[in-house]
């Protein structure tokens, strides 16, 4: 559905996105990992024919980015990263603008909608300008898919939303996704990742890997232990002079440390116990999408 | 030793709207204080009042033992604050970045070149430090933002989502950071959306529709709501209030 071959961008010195190619499949929910400045707005950019790449070729259902623009306009859903609808207009007034744009109306394809749209309906005659972050999302979630995309790009739809709305959001994509719609979407949220079909890690401008979220996960080749014990500071640094540290980072209660190979719980035991550490707890774990993120960083 | 902040009944008005509505709670000195609530909660509104830029409705606050209402000016000496949205100069250098800052709070000029120097040290931004600020990658700027913030060695620093959109391992440096300044002595004062990053905190605070619903460390917090992560915890006092 979307085929991406030898994408390049640059913007004076900065490369923004470096000989890129990657495809997804019909129906796919292919997910797009990467902090800010990976590339990753500049890549969707160049897909929904935004921005035209500096080489390289891409197609979209079909269609050419620069050579079918227009005809391709029709066929994408893009909500970008900033809001981008109009304060000033209500929530049914942009809905219904949006539609008109691509000569459609709202009952027309209000199936694909429904669900996000009912928990908007209370208030569709505020002002678009005044609703939560959460609803503001929602509806502009419901203006990209008004005319009924064959694609949907979602560009950081969950940045600086709190927890529990984005986890709700990540429902109604699974949701949307049933209506056999393909889906990129990106997002600097590591633990979100575990939520697409495929993920393509990215960090300055370049791919790091493709791969399923679990594929990611198995490419973690070392050996990986949750430390904890009463005092994390002393740990953190007493862990990172060990002579069998790869890397020691903090991981919600517990420090994540890599070790060379053959390194056991029992080594790492007695160098803690030596220095006095208290309610010592190690256990050997699988890594997660970001141990390896973070591993492909530092070898990128 | 006195609290580095405290507050009481501390209230919000916007007309009919309850922003901020009767928070009570203390931070002890060196302590890092998570202040966690959903989009909307009330989190900016109470953080602009303990840093001095909002007069509440009601109830009382100090930071640094100064009173919100009668003492901005001084409280605004001894904290820090960065948030992504505020941070720095992007058309200065980070040099010149931080003699701004720094001139700003009065530093003499000499402790400040020394000052500089630290900083870039530290933060290897030696072969940066003259281009502008700009065109840094984002976390390096967020760390350097941080260093800004505590430039004039205040008592507290208010830090607003500082980590959103960094990689990851930056996002770790600059939790590196945040401990050695805790470590020193500095109370910080944290709003976040990572909830791996409230387990980092000392004391968690979790805010909902302006109202503080839990307020404790982060084991005693999951042990209360028989959950195994911060996430789990937050999911339960959040959920069915974002949809407002």
């Amino acid at each position: 559905m979307i085929h991406i071959q030898n994408i390049a961008k640059a913007f004076g010195e900065i490369h923004a996105v470096q000989d890129v190619s990657f495809d997804v499949a019909r129906g796919e929910l292919f997910g797009l990992i990467g902090p800010d400045g990976a590339g990753k707005t500049t890549l969707f950019k160049i897909l929904v024919t935004l921005l035209l790449p500096d080489s390289g070729s891409a197609t979209v259902a079909g269609r050419d980015v620069v050579q079918d623009f227009r005809a391709l306009r029709q066929m994408v859903g893009y909500m970008p990263g900033r809001f981008s609808l109009y304060p000033d207009l209500s929530v049914e007034e942009n809905l219904a603008f949006f539609a008109t744009v691509f000569g459609t109306t709202i009952q027309e394809n209000y199936e694909l909608i429904r669900d996000i749209y009912v928990q908007l309906e209370p208030f569709k005659n505020r002002r678009a300008g005044a609703l939560s972050g959460g609803m503001k999302q929602k509806l502009a979630l419901c203006c990209a898919l008004i005319h009924k995309p064959d694609v949907l790009f979602l560009d950081e739809p969950t940045t600086g939303v709190d927890a529990v709305s984005r986890k709700e959001f990540w429902e109604m994509l699974q949701s949307l996704k049933k209506h056999g719609l393909t889906i990129l979407v990106s997002t600097p949220y590591m633990d979100e990742a575990g939520q697409c079909d495929r993920i393509a890690l990215m960090q300055n401008g370049q791919i790091l890997a493709i791969d399923t979220p679990t594929g990611v996960e198995n490419r973690f080749a070392k050996p990986l232990f949750a430390v904890r014990a009463t005092n994390i500071y002393r740990l953190i640094q007493d862990l990172r002079q060990a002579p069998f540290t790869i890397t020691c980072y903090a991981f919600g209660e517990f420090l994540h440390l890599t070790t060379q190979d053959g390194v056991s719980t029992g080594t790492i035991d007695t160098y803690l116990t030596e220095r006095h550490h208290k309610q010592l707890e190690i256990k050997p774990i699988r890594a997660g999408i970001e141990d390896s993120f973070m591993d492909l960083m530092q070898h990128a | 030793m006195r609290n580095a902040v405290t507050t009481n009944k501390l209230t919000k008005r916007f007309g009919d709207f309850v922003a901020t509505d009767a928070i009570t709670f203390t931070v002890a000195p060196g302590e890092i204080f998570g202040f966690l609530g959903a989009n909307g909660a009330g989190k900016t509104t109470a953080m602009r009042m303990l840093c001095g830029l909002l007069k509440p409705t009601s109830g009382t606050a100090t930071v640094a033992g100064f009173d919100v209402y009668t003492q901005s000016e001084q409280i605004k000496q001894v904290i820090g604050y960065m948030s992504q949205r505020f941070s720095l100069y992007d058309d200065l250098t980070p040099r010149e970045n931080i003699r701004f800052y720094g001139g700003i709070y009065g530093l003499k000029r000499a402790d400040l070149k020394a000052k500089a120097n630290a900083i870039i040290e530290e933060l290897e931004l030696g072969s940066v430090a003259d281009k502008l600020t700009g065109s840094l990658p984002l976390g390096w700027k967020q760390r350097l933002a941080f260093s800004v913030a505590l430039i004039h060695e205040p008592k507290v620093v208010f830090l607003d989502e500082p980590t959103g959109g960094v990689d990851p391992i930056t996002r770790r440096h600059f939790w590196d950071m945040i401990y050695a300044a805790a470590h020193r002595g500095t109370t910080i004062f944290v709003t976040t959306h990572y909830m791996d990053e409230a387990e980092y905190c000392d004391r968690v605070s979790i805010m909902v529709d302006g109202q503080i619903k839990a307020l404790d460390t982060p084991g005693a917090l999951k042990k209360q709501f028989g959950v195994d992560s911060m996430d789990g915890v937050f999911q339960i006092l959040a959920r069915g209030t974002s949809t407002k």
